[in-house]
C-alpha cells in the first residue's frame, strides 16, 4: 500500500517530493510518482495544497462499545514517599481533558506501603479519585507486575484515556500496557488535546524534532499517552475533595520472572540536570576540557546545572550524563543558556521547551538562535567573563 | 544460546533540516543508517558470542533496500538475516511493528534472547521492545547498558534510570533494550565482509508468517497520524547589540526581569 495520487488535482509541484521523509515521491514529466518506500505517514497528504494526496482507507473499524470507557486515568509515579513532578504536570492536564468530556479524573498510584498523604496530593493537583493498589512485591518497579496491575485496573475500570510521564520507568512499562491492552500508545507527546469528536489529539516531536504529529488512537480505548517531563504546567489547588479506594488485586498480577537485585541511586548531575531552573550548557565552541569552568562559574552563580551538546561530549571535555537532547536528556529550565552551541536539531528538541532561552554564538546564522528569546552574538570567551563580571557587581 | 538482534534502517537525521521556507523537510542527501541504539545491540549480540558462544540472527522489517542493513551487520560477525518485506507491512505503528517481530520470533521458535535497540532515533518511541515482549509473553528490561550470563536459564543486566542504575536478574527467554554504554560496534572484518557478501538473506513476508492481513502494517495500527506541521520556531527574538559590556548589561536586566534565581 502507498499514499495515492489524484492525477487530475496533481499539478506536479513538487513540494511533496521535497517533504517526503521517506524520499518515495519522485517527479515525472507531468505526474507524480510514489514508490514502494512510502511508509504511508502521511505527511504529503497535509502538504499538497490541491488536495491531490490521499492515503488508502482502511481501519478495523471500533471494535467494541467506545462509549463504554470512561474517565481520565494518571499514572503516578513516586520516589521515596514523594510524587514526581511529571504526575502533578499531567494530573493538572488531565484535569482540563477531564473536565472537556465531563468525566472523572482518576489517578493509579502502585507501591508498597503507601500512606494516604500522597494519595492526598494527587487529589490536591486535581484527581476526584485515587486508586491505590498497595503490596510487597510492588515495593521495586519491575515492568511485569506493574504493567499487569494496571491492565487489571484498566479492564475493572474501563477509563477513556490512560496517561503517564515519559521518565525512564514510562517509557519502559507502559508499551506493556499498551499491548496487554490491545491499544495503541503515543509517547513522548508534549501536547494534549480533545478534538471534535472526542478523541484525545496527542501532538509530539518526530524525527528528531523537525516536525510535529498530531496522533489519534481512533478505534481502541483506552486511549494511551506518554508525556514529556516539564512540559504541563502544574496548578496545585488545596482544599479538594477526594476519594481513596484501595484495591485488591489478584495473585496473578504480582508473578514475575524478574527479580530486582539491587538499587544503585546515583546523586550525579543527571538527576540534577532534569530538575534543575536554570541550565548552563556548553558546545564544540568551548574549545577544550579546561574552559568549561566558564560555564560551570556562570551555572554556579545562578545556582543552575551544567549542560553540554554531544559535541562536548564527543570531545570528552564533559561525561555523558551532561548531554542534552535526543540521545541525552530533554529539559525544560526556567532558564536555559546555550553557550558555544550550534543548535542541531537533535540538541533543540532536548531544550527548546524551556522557558527562557539565551544563545551565546558567534556565528549570527547559527540556528541555535532561531530558538532564542535573547540571543548574543559574541565571541564566549570576551562575553562570559563580562557577564559573571556584571552579575557580581551586583552582590 | 540463539540471540536475535532487531534492526531498524532509519534516515540519517544530522542531515535533515528544514526548509526555511517551506517548512519541510529536506532529504536531499540524506542516506539510511542502522538505527545507532541498534548498533549497541549487534554489538552486545557479539560480545555474548565472543564469550559464551551463541548464534546471533539480525532481522529486520523494511522495503527491500533493508537487505543492505542486514549485510552490513553480518559484517560485523551476525551469523544469519532475516529480512521481514512485504507491502502489507508498510505504515505499522508500533503495534502493528511489534506484531510482526514477534511474528517472526515464534517462527524461528529456538530464541533465547531478542535484544532491540532503546528507541529508533526516527520515531523516538522506544515501543516496539517492551510491546513484543509483552506480546511473546517473555520478561524484559530496558535501557540495559550491561550484561551477565553466569546462571544457565538466567540474565543479570545492569539498567540506567533516571535515578541511578539497578541490577537485575531475569528467566530466560528474555528480551532487552539496550543503550550506548553497552558498547561502541566494533569495526566489520575482512572474513566476515567477504561471508557477508555472498550470505544468503531470508526473506519473508505475510506468506511465510501468516498474520492475519488485518493485523498487519497501516491496516493493523490502532494509531493514525492526522496533522503533521512544522514545531513553532521562536519569532520574537530579541538580539542584543552593541559593545560585549553593553550586551552583558542588557542581558543581566532583562534575566533580572524575569526573575532568574540569583540574579
Ligand atoms: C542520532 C543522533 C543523535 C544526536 N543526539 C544529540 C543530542 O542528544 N544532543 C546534542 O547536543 N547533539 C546530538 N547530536 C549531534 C548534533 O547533530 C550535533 O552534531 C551537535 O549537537 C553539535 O554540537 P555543538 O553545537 O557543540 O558543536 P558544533 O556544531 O561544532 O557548534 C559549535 C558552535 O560554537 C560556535 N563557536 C565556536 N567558537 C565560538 C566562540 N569563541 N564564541 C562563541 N561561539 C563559538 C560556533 O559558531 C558553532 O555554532 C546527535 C546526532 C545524531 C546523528
Ligand atoms: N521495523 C523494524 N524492524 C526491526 N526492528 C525494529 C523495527 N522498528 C523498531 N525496531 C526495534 O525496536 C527498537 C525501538 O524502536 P521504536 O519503538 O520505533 O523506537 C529499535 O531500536 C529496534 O531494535
Amino acid at each position: 500500500m502507498k499514499a495515492i495520487v489524484d492525477g487530475q488535482k496533481c499539478t506536479v509541484c513538487g513540494v511533496c517530493s521535497d517533504a517526503c521523509p521517506m524520499g518515495a515521491i519522485a517527479l515525472r514529466e507531468n505526474q507524480v510518482e510514489i514508490s514502494d518506500d512510502c511508509s504511508l505517514c502521511g505527511i504529503c497528504v497535509d502538504t499538497c495544497e490541491f488536495g491531490a494526496l490521499s492515503l488508502p482507507e482502511v481501519g478495523h473499524g471500533p471494535s467494541e462499545d467506545l462509549g463504554s470507557y470512561r474517565g481520565v486515568w494518571v499514572y503516578a509515579e513516586w520516589r521515596e514517599g514523594k510524587v514526581h513532578g511529571v504526575s502533578h504536570e499531567l494530573l493538572s492536564a488531565g484535569r482540563i481533558l477531564a473536565d472537556k468530556r465531563g468525566v472523572e479524573l482518576g489517578a493509579v498510584l502502585l507501591g508498597s506501603g503507601l500512606d494516604d498523604q500522597m494519595a492526598g496530593e494527587l487529589i490536591s493537583y486535581g484527581a476526584e479519585v485515587v486508586y491505590v493498589v498497595d503490596a510487597p512485591e510492588l515495593a521495586h518497579f519491575t515492568d511485569e507486575r506493574y504493567s499487569k496491575c494496571i491492565v487489571e485496573l484498566v479492564n475493572r475500570k474501563r477509563p477513556e484515556i490512560v496517561l503517564a510521564g515519559a521518565t525512564s520507568m514510562g517509557r519502559s512499562f507502559i508499551p506493556r500496557v499498551a499491548a496487554g491492552l490491545k491499544t495503541g500508545l503515543t509517547a513522548d507527546c508534549t501536547e494534549l488535546d480533545i478534538g471534535d469528536e472526542g478523541h484525545l489529539l496527542q501532538t509530539r516531536p518526530a524525527f528528531g524534532g523537525n516536525i510535529m504529529a498530531t496522533i489519534i488512537c481512533p478505534n481502541r480505548r483506552p486511549q494511551m499517552a506518554t508525556v514529556r517531563p516539564k512540559v504541563m504546567k502544574p496548578v496545585r489547588m488545596d482544599g479538594r475533595q477526594g476519594r481513596i479506594e484501595r484495591v485488591e488485586l489478584p495473585s496473578r498480577c504480582f508473578e514475575a520472572r524478574v527479580e530486582v537485585l539491587e538499587v544503585i541511586a546515583e546523586q550525579d548531575q543527571t538527576a540534577k540536570l532534569t530538575e534543575a531552573d536554570v541550565i548552563v550548557s556548553g558546545g564544540r565552541g568551548l574549545r577544550s576540557a579546561e574552559n568549561f569552568h566558564l560555564i560551570e562559574e556562570l551555572a554556579g552563580l545562578m545556582n543552575g546545572a551544567v549542560g553540554a551538546s554531544r559535541g562536548a561530549v564527543e570531545e570528552g571535555w564533559m561525561a555523558p550524563s551532561h548531554q542534552v537532547g535526543q540521545t541525552g536528556r530533554t529539559v525544560a529550565p526556567t532558564l536555559y543558556v546555550a553557550v558555544g552551541i550550534s543548535g542541531a536539531v537533535q540538541h533543540l528538541v532536548g531544550m527548546q521547551g524551556s522557558q527562557v532561552i539565551v544563545a551565546v554564538n558567534k556565528d549570527a546564522s547559527a540556528p541555535i538562535f532561531d530558538v532564542a528569546t535573547y540571543g548574543v552574538v559574541a565571541d564566549l570567551f570576551e562575553f562570559l567573563p563580562e557577564f559573571v563580571k556584571r552579575i557580581k557587581r551586583e552582590r | 544460546m540463539h540471540i536475535v538482534v532487531c534492526i531498524k534502517q532509519v534516515p540519517d537525521t544530522k542531515n535533515v533540516r528544514i526548509d526555511p521556507d517551506t517548512h519541510t523537510l529536506v532529504r536531499q542527501g540524506v542516506e539510511s543508517i542502522i538505527n545507532p541504539f541498534d548498533m549497541f545491540a549487534v554489538e552486545g549480540a557479539l560480545k555474548i558470542k565472543d564469550l559464551n558462544g551463541a548464534r546471533v540472527t539480525v532481522m529486520t522489517m523494511g522495503p527491500p533496500q533493508a537487505a543492505e542493513a542486514l549485510r552490513e551487520t553480518l559484517g560485523l560477525g551476525a551469523d544469519d538475516a532475516v529480512l521481514l518485506s512485504d507491502r502489507a507491512f508498510a505504515g505499522s505503528d508500533t503495534w502493528a511493528t511489534s506484531t510482526t517481530l514477534s511474528a517472526a520470533i515464534r517462527k524461528m521458535g529456538d530464541v533465547d534472547l531478542i535484544l532491540c535497540g532503546k528507541q529508533a532515533v526516527d520515531g523516538d518511541t522506544a515501543q516496539v521492545g517492551p510491546e513484543m515482549a509483552a506480546l511473546l509473553d517473555v520478561p524484559y528490561a530496558t535501557f540495559v547498558k550491561k550484561i551477565d550470563i553466569e546462571e544457565p536459564g538466567f540474565l543479570k543486566v545492569l539498567r540506567q534510570t533516571d535515578e541511578g542504575s539497578e541490577l537485575w536478574k531475569l528467566q530466560l527467554p528474555a528480551l532487552l533494550t539496550v543503550i550506548k554504554e553497552l558498547g561502541e560496534p566494533r569495526v566489520p572484518s575482512l572474513r566476515h565482509k567477504m561471508r557477508a557478501k555472498k550470505a544468503e538473506i531470508a526473506v519473508w513476508g505475510n506468506a511465510e508468517l501468516g498474520l492475519d492481513p488485518n493485523s498487519t502494517g497501516l491496516c493493523g495500527s490502532f494509531t493514525q497520524v492526522v496533522r503533521v506541521f512544522s514545531p513553532q520556531r521562536r519569532t520574537n527574538r530579541i538580539q542584543l547589540e552593541g559593545s560585549i559590556e553593553n550586551q552583558a548589561e542588557q542581558l543581566f536586566q532583562y534575566l533580572k526581569k524575569a526573575r532568574v534565581p540569583g540574579l
